[in-house]
């Protein structure tokens, strides 16, 4: 990796250098950047695989003991669109992992974040990054509103015996 | 070797200029060193400038970036498009319809951004059909056409689609005159002069839905119908064309066609014909037209057949109507930014008219005619003329504005671009250009406020200029860097069909405007939607079979079909249920007689198709979706007409092996 990374500043310098009169900042552009690209490395250090990344925490998501019922069965109609046919509610694995279990393996912020914000938390998470290993496929961002995301939580809950 | 021309002793001297471009320049090179540098932008950024390109005979507008010449779009209008099913799907269908029926095929020559107060606004690309009359809107969140109608009256839709400063109406002139639609057209071509006329229609938009209607069309003598431009500022309320053949030939234009010194501007005072309008002195005529609408809630268009356009005869209707003599054979027509100067393009002209608004007025006021001409006052040429810019090239055809006081007209003839200066008429600067250009493009070029860093020429020979393709060659844009006294060329590129007017706009107008990234699921209003897995199913009506399919990364549900028989009529009703952006997925069906599907994230699209022998068809996705993209695939079973097999689907189960009962 360092090898890599000395050849390709040696071949920058080269660059720069065979025309040093230009300009050294890259011309020509009014948009911003499309992607900021943070560094994998600074981040990974603040990433927390319990609560994983995102707008939810331990306070800012509190559930009741007993099932919200209507709100399991708007997460039922809701994961119908856009999650079941990826995820089958039993622990068999369809495309991606099924869903028996899931809110005991993980704290009810982790699953909102991640539905909510699929694509950093693939790429930080060391289980969900051994889980693409295994799915080969990237989680899509469904573009689930919080309120969507909240009821498939519930809908989660209910197929985990929660009553 | 002799031969050889001072066009391609220019490309060489070009490219040798290119190559050195590290090393000391020697000056005369027309590619400067800088060029490389103006126009590059480094990978992963943006551009800053989106340049809307008619696509000309591929009838398709195209969209590029500017500095950088990339390609990123071609945006189906006229023409239809395989790749994006655009023609070949059912919903999409009848947006190619018209009175004559489905037209697969047209010619788009001009593109309109539209405005609000002389500043374009980044809503809607307006584009003119040039064979089968036609107007079409380009939605500039979707990038995709949202409407086409049909102009009766028309026989090729030229002088089109230009717009007022606040897109209160786009004009769509014809190129041809033609017998109208309400008249008897079985005449001999001879009676030009006594049964042809001409026909320009005033088409309303809608300001919030941007939904188009003919509000009026003005029955003008028979002539050719350019160009035209709208007044603005101080002339907002008028309209200017240029005809040609006010001759009236029928028959070998090219001669009998340039006959007379001069031709027309024609000036338009639209706001009186609003008043005629509104006091009922239009006449209903029964004409038959097509209007084309795309839903997009229902992923679908509607089509529907019109039955009347209100007509304003302004022979009859004074003051609507004023000739302005105009040399010779006028292309361009074009407005300066301050609404006062209308420079004419006579393309056989040796010169460059230019036209004061202030004299045309008083011109009218004081009656300082010189005849009439069909009915219509003809404005004496010095009463109307500002100047006139001398010997600025041959063959003028457009020109464009830079809202700093000059001009930029190009000349197909002489292959070049010439800069004037709009209040002394005197040329500043011209630069070649590689070859036979047409049109010319500054971004905002036609509004009150240009952009004036770049200018685009769009050419329509290219014979040298890149790696030789058999007997059929690109055509080409140029970019010029405006910003200084001279002008200096930067890029070149080619360009998809023939381009001819383009329109361009700051990148941050249109990626700012709300640009839909995905169609809501939940606001999907199709009527054969399968909202989910649960909802996908195949359902036989008589001998159609409509399969309810979802798309998900990375499989069809259901993906095993069976049950269809010879005779039946099958249609794929596939929704891609991916919420995320750029995650379409395509579908084909082996022996499919018309296109394949490319279903964007939300929505529902349907392929028809009609098995044509027994036997078993695989399916599949034809856009990379993911790394199981090659997974993603299935199967119909085609049986004979008659047969006994159920209809049956399912979507990951495995079946048992059925052993045949011993004998």
């Amino acid at each position: 990796m360092v090898k890599i990374k000395i050849f390709a500043a040696c071949i920058a310098i080269i660059l720069i250098w065979s025309c040093g009169n230009k300009q050294s900042s890259a011309p020509g552009t009014s948009g911003d950047a499309p992607g900021s690209s943070t560094s994998a490395e600074a981040a990974d250090s603040d990433y927390d695989p319990k609560r994983g990344e995102g707008k939810f925490n331990e306070s800012n998501l509190v559930l009741e003991a007993s099932l919200n019922a209507p709100m399991a069965e708007a997460g039922e109609i809701a994961s119908g669109v856009k999650c079941t046919s990826c995820h089958k509610l039993s622990d068999e694995r369809l495309v991606g992992p099924g869903w028996k279990g899931v809110t005991t393996r993980r704290t009810p912020h982790w699953i909102m974040n991640f539905i909510t914000n699929p694509e950093p938390m693939i790429d930080k998470d060391p289980e969900l990054q051994a889980q693409l290993e295994l799915c080969l496929v990237r989680m899509p961002n469904q573009s689930l509103t919080e309120e969507e995301a909240r009821n498939i939580l519930e809908f989660m809950r209910k197929n985990d015996g929660i009553k | 070797m002799k031969t050889k021309n001072v066009f391609f002793i220019v490309m060489v001297m070009a490219t040798l200029g290119y190559i050195t471009s590290c090393r000391p320049k020697n000056a005369g090179t027309s590619v400067k060193g800088d060029s490389a540098v103006k126009a590059y932008v480094a990978p992963g950024q943006y551009d800053e400038y989106y340049n809307f390109v008619s696509g000309g005979f591929s009838g398709q507008m195209s969209v590029y970036g500017l500095p950088s010449g990339r390609l990123f779009r071609v945006i189906p209008v006229f023409s239809v498009d395989p790749e994006k099913g655009w023609g070949y799907s059912e919903e999409t269908k009848p947006m190619l319809n018209t009175s004559h029926g489905f037209v697969p095929w047209d010619d788009l020559h001009h593109v309109e951004l539209s405005q609000t107060s002389g500043e374009i606004n980044g809503k809607w690309a307006f584009a003119n059909a040039n064979n089968t009359p036609r107007l079409a809107r380009v939605d500039l969140k979707t990038f995709k056409t949202a409407e086409i109608l049909e102009l009766p009256n028309s026989g090729g839709n030229h002088s089109s689609p230009f717009g007022t400063e606040n897109s209160e109406y786009i004009v769509a002139g014809t190129r041809f005159s033609v017998p109208p639609d309400y008249a008897d057209g079985d005449v001999p071509i001879s009676t030009y002069k006594e049964n042809f006329k001409g026909h320009i229609s005033f088409v309303s938009v809608n300001k919030e839905s941007g939904e188009m209607d003919i509000a009026f069309q003005l029955k003008t003598p028979g002539v050719n119908f350019d160009l035209a431009r709208c007044g603005r500022d101080k002339s907002h309320g008028w309209f200017f064309f240029s005809c040609y053949n006010t001759e009236q030939a029928n028959t070998l234009l090219e001669v009998n066609a340039s006959q007379k010194d001069k031709d027309f501007i024609m000036a338009v005072n639209w706001k009186k014909a609003e008043e005629y309008l509104k006091a009922g002195k239009g006449v209903k005529q029964k004409v038959r037209y097509a209007h084309n609408v795309w839903d997009e809630k229902t992923h679908t268009a509607v089509s529907t057949i019109k039955n009347e356009v209100t007509v304003l005869d302004v022979a009859e209707l004074k003051d609507i109507c004023y000739m302005i003599p105009c040399p010779k054979s006028p292309h361009g027509c074009d407005v300066d930014p301050t609404g006062e100067f209308i420079v004419g393009s006579g393309k056989l002209a040796a010169l460059i008219p230019v036209f004061s608004f202030d004299k045309i007025q008083k011109a009218i006021a004081n009656k300082a005619y010189d005849g009439e001409y069909g009915g219509i006052p003809v404005i004496k040429y010095e009463e109307a003329l500002y100047g006139e810019v001398k010997k600025p090239g041959l063959g003028p055809l457009h020109t464009e504005f830079d809202g700093k006081g000059f001009a930029y007209t190009s000349f197909f003839v002489s292959s070049e671009v010439v800069k004037w200066n709009i209040k002394d008429l005197t040329v500043v600067d011209r630069v070649p250009t590689f070859y036979s250009v047409g049109h010319l493009c500054i971004p905002g070029g036609n509004t009150r406020k240009p952009s004036p860093k770049y200018l685009i020429a769009y050419n329509k020979i290219t014979k040298d200029r890149y790696l030789p393709t058999g007997p059929e060659l690109t055509q080409s844009a140029q970019l010029f860097d405006i910003s200084g006294e001279k002008m200096q060329m930067i890029l070149d590129f080619p360009t998809i069909g023939e381009p001819h007017y383009a329109q361009a706009a700051p990148a941050d107008l249109i990626r700012n405007n709300g640009q839909l990234k995905i169609y809501p699921i939940g606001e999907n209003k199709h009527p054969r939607v399968a909202k989910g897995e649960s909802e996908a199913k195949v359902v036989r009506e008589g001998n159609k079979v409509h399969v309810y399919m979802t798309a998900v990364r990375s499989h069809f549900a259901p993906d095993n079909i069976e049950g269809v028989k010879m005779g039946d009529e099958v249609y794929f009703h596939v929704t891609n249920l991916e919420q995320d952006w750029d995650v379409p997925h395509g579908f084909g069906v082996k022996g499919a007689n018309n296109a394949e599907l490319l279903i964007m994230p939300g929505e529902t699209t349907t392929l028809k198709w009609v098995p044509d022998r027994v036997g078993i068809f695989p399916m599949y996705c034809t856009d990379f979706c993911s790394a199981l993209h090659q997974e993603m695939q299935g199967y119909v079973r085609v049986s004979p007409a008659g047969s006994k097999t159920p209809l049956t689907f399912h979507v990951g189960k495995q079946n048992p092996v059925v052993e045949k009962p011993a004998q």
